[in-house]
């Protein structure tokens, strides 16, 4: 058994249970606090599903998404996750320059800063700029992607996703199939599903199998038919297109053969295996139209919804010390 | 007229013999008139080593910035400059200015760029830059990827018999990697290469320098995989040296940390076995000379997300102290440290320096191999202080370093 929580009551006076200013990453988060994130979203999901959506906790306080890089459902679920909680959302759309990026970037930082946000969303494609910015600035970060690095909120609602299809994480066998090298998604999910319990497999051609990547606990298969073997959850990634001509694969027919999630292919998992996707999908390179669509098995626009829920929980729970929350001083 | 330096009380070590004595050294007129028991003239500048080093300054190959205080503070009475300048060193009159620049406290000693522009397709005037200056030959931060260009570079500077100083890293593998490929890269997320790119680079290399009969040299080797390369050109009779630094000695991957850009080196930082394999080829050998990589980098360069931040460090200041180690560990003696630091280095340039003889010029350094200290990126003298190190307590403190019989640094 892993440790899931210490329970409210084995923490000391005025310690709350998720003692971050940002969320930068699954890494260096402890199990329980996990868990407590997926706990509060569990409450969001609840709230989103009746109609009165909107909850004023954050009302007065300013949102500045920062997005480095283009994405529109990301952006669009952390918008509407601060709407839902009041706050004045701001996006700002900076697409990254070739060059004199860095520049650009900590001078951007500044800039937010001297805006007087109450929380900053970013996401960069350079790998560890949101912890760069994060030093700069007075605010929450939470982190919305960078470069290859993590992509924390997708991890949470990928597992508040498992844990509420299958009712538990730890003892699952979860296969995260595709570009794992390029993949943040992947990092993330393996942090925070192995804290879970999960037994977490990589499938990947040998030209996207990440270097040394068992040392983060998982394991790693190059055939995909057998890394599925009796999983309980097939979580596929998307394949960069780009990734075609830098002679990684070959061709998309070549990977849906290899790498591709078919009916047949299936098959071999778990009899109830669920199939995610972090989106959006290549349908027809890395996934098959009839498993996407199957209501049965893919949890994919569940996996978009539990998105907002995830992401009202991580905004309240971080600036709940600026609010003035009680215990969260 | 300059006024006579003499320096007594000191542990003098000659590295062209592997040798300690004890006594003193009186320079005169630029040059070293006595060693030994030396009769102190009145009027003299007098510094007493207290018992301390009194050794050859040091010649430190392939630094990318000719950085006077941060050499002086260090030890370094000359280097061998990079040709990677802006503008880059691929003319004579670049060259000859170079020479001319840091002198007297500091001698410049340049190295041509290997091709026009460093761009790896055509020779530069190798011959004329010879002629204003050039002690080598460098390819710069970059590989030259057409293997036709090097056998040419290697035939054509061997008529010259100068040294080709080689940057070892495959380009086709290297290209936009940011670390060395292993656990820390992959937690990261950070583009990453094999480090076979190293070991590849070398073996062309190797190859096309015996073809040419040419003398190359790897500025800084960091796998174990190089080494052995290295070990068997040797024993084929290749005109082969090798560098490494004190970086890849006494640091692994891990010390990314998390995105640490000061540990953004190239090569970069490799894993544990083969930090582990560059000591051991410094005990057998191997290694012929320990250079500091000086690239010293202000925060624009460095305050940015890893893989955009440029690779390098400040290394002049550190390059005895973290040397030391080497010593303190029983793997090499300290006047095989010397030698590393100063003769070796001269010799693979054919400068005349590295050695202390009668006659000879007054390049000294003065030091306290036990004199504990810690490395600071706010105080250090140089261009900038980025390094590794930084808060790192360390041992040995140079107290005094002499070039041309003047105190440049006490």
């Amino acid at each position: 058994m892993i440790e899931i929580s210490p329970g409210p009551s084995s923490l000391s006076p005025g310690v709350h249970p998720f003692p971050h200013r940002h969320l930068l990453g699954i890494n260096g988060l402890q199990p329980w606090e996990i868990t407590y994130l997926l706990d509060e979203a569990e409450a969001w999901v609840t709230v989103n599903r009746g109609t009165a959506k909107h909850d004023g906790r954050l009302s007065g306080l300013t949102q500045i998404n920062a997005f480095f890089e283009n994405s529109t459902r990301t952006l669009l679920s952390f918008e509407i996750a601060g709407k839902r909680l009041g706050a004045d959302v701001v996006n700002m759309a900076v697409a990254s320059s070739s060059v004199k990026k860095g520049e650009t970037l900590l001078d951007t930082a500044l800039t937010l800063n001297a805006m007087r946000p109450d929380v900053i969303v970013i996401r960069h494609d350079a790998s560890g700029a949101v912890a760069l910015i994060a030093e700069k600035v007075d605010c929450p970060v939470l982190n919305a992607g960078d470069g290859r690095h993590e992509h924390p909120t997708q991890a949470l609602l990928d597992a508040l996703t498992i844990r509420r299809r299958k009712g538990r994480i730890e003892g699952l066998t979860v296969a995260i199939c595709g570009d794992v090298l390029h993949s943040r998604v992947a990092r993330s999910n393996i942090l925070a599903l192995t804290a879970l319990g999960a037994n977490v497999r990589v499938v990947a051609p040998p030209t996207l199998m990440p270097p040394a990547i068992e040392a983060m606990g998982v394991t790693p298969f190059l055939d995909m038919d057998r890394g599925i073997e009796g999983a309980d959850v097939v979580m596929m990634l998307r394949l960069q297109r780009e990734r075609m001509t830098g002679a990684y694969v070959p061709s998309s027919r070549e990977y849906l053969a290899f790498y591709g999630l078919t009916r047949e292919r299936l098959e071999r998992a778990g009899k109830n295996a669920l199939v995610m996707h972090p989106g959006p999908m290549n349908r027809g390179v890395e996934i098959e139209s009839h498993v996407a669509d199957d209501i049965h098995r893919s949890a994919i626009t569940e996996q978009v919804e539990m998105g907002v829920a995830v992401r009202m929980a991580c905004m309240d729970v971080l600036t709940r010390a600026r609010r003035g929350v009680e215990g969260w001083a | 007229m300059t006024t006579p330096v003499a320096i007594i009380n000191a542990r003098i070590i000659d590295p062209v013999n592997g040798r300690e004595t004890r006594g003193g050294v009186l320079c005169a007129n630029r040059k070293i008139v006595a060693i030994g028991q030396v009769q102190v003239p009145s009027g003299a500048k007098r510094i007493d080593a207290k018992g301390t080093i009194v050794a050859p300054g040091f010649v430190d190959v392939g630094v990318f910035s000719a950085d006077p205080h941060a050499c002086a503070a260090g030890g370094i009475t000359r280097v061998a400059l990079m040709p990677d300048q802006s503008p880059v060193l691929d003319d004579p009159a670049l060259v000859a200015r170079a020479t001319a620049a840091r002198k007297p406290d500091l001698w410049v000693h340049p190295l041509a760029a290997a091709t026009r522009g460093l761009e790896g397709l055509e020779l530069a005037e190798i011959g004329l830059m010879k002629a204003a200056g050039a002690v080598g030959v460098a390819t710069g931060r970059r590989w030259i990827a057409s293997s036709g260009v090097m056998s040419r570079l290697f035939a054509y500077a061997n008529a010259f018999d100068l040294p080709i100083i080689v940057h070892a890293e495959d380009g086709g593998l290297a290209d936009g990697a940011a670390a060395t490929a292993g656990e820390t890269a992959t937690r990261l997320g950070i583009p990453s290469a094999p480090s076979v790119a190293e070991a590849l680079a070398v073996a062309r290399d190797l190859m096309l320098a015996e073809q040419a009969g040419a003398h190359v040299h790897f500025r800084q080797l960091s796998t174990r995989a190089s080494f052995d390369l290295i070990r068997q050109a040797r024993k084929r009779g290749v005109r082969v040296s090798c560098g490494v630094s004190p970086a890849h000695l006494l640091l692994s991957d891990i010390a990314i940390g998390a995105f640490r850009t000061y540990a953004r080196l190239s090569p970069p930082l490799r894993s544990e076995d083969d930090r582990l394999a560059t000591i051991e080829a410094v005990r057998d050998g191997t290694v012929d000379l320990i250079c500091s990589g000086h690239d010293p980098r202000g925060t624009d360069d460095k305050r940015l997300p890893y893989a955009d931040a440029a690779p390098g460090m400040a290394g002049a200041e550190t390059l005895l102290a973290l040397s030391l180690t080497l010593v303190r560990d029983e793997v090499i003696s300290l006047p095989r440290l010397v030698a590393m630091l100063s003769s070796t280095p001269a010799s693979l340039l054919g400068l005349p320096a590295g050695q202390l003889k009668v006659g000879g010029d007054a390049d000294l350094v003065v030091f306290d191999p036990d004199a504990p200290w810690r490395v600071d990126d706010d105080k250090m003298q140089g261009q900038a202080g980025n390094t590794p190190f930084d808060g790192l307590p360390v041992q040995g403190k140079v107290t005094a370093t002499i070039k041309g019989g003047e105190i440049v640094s006490r």
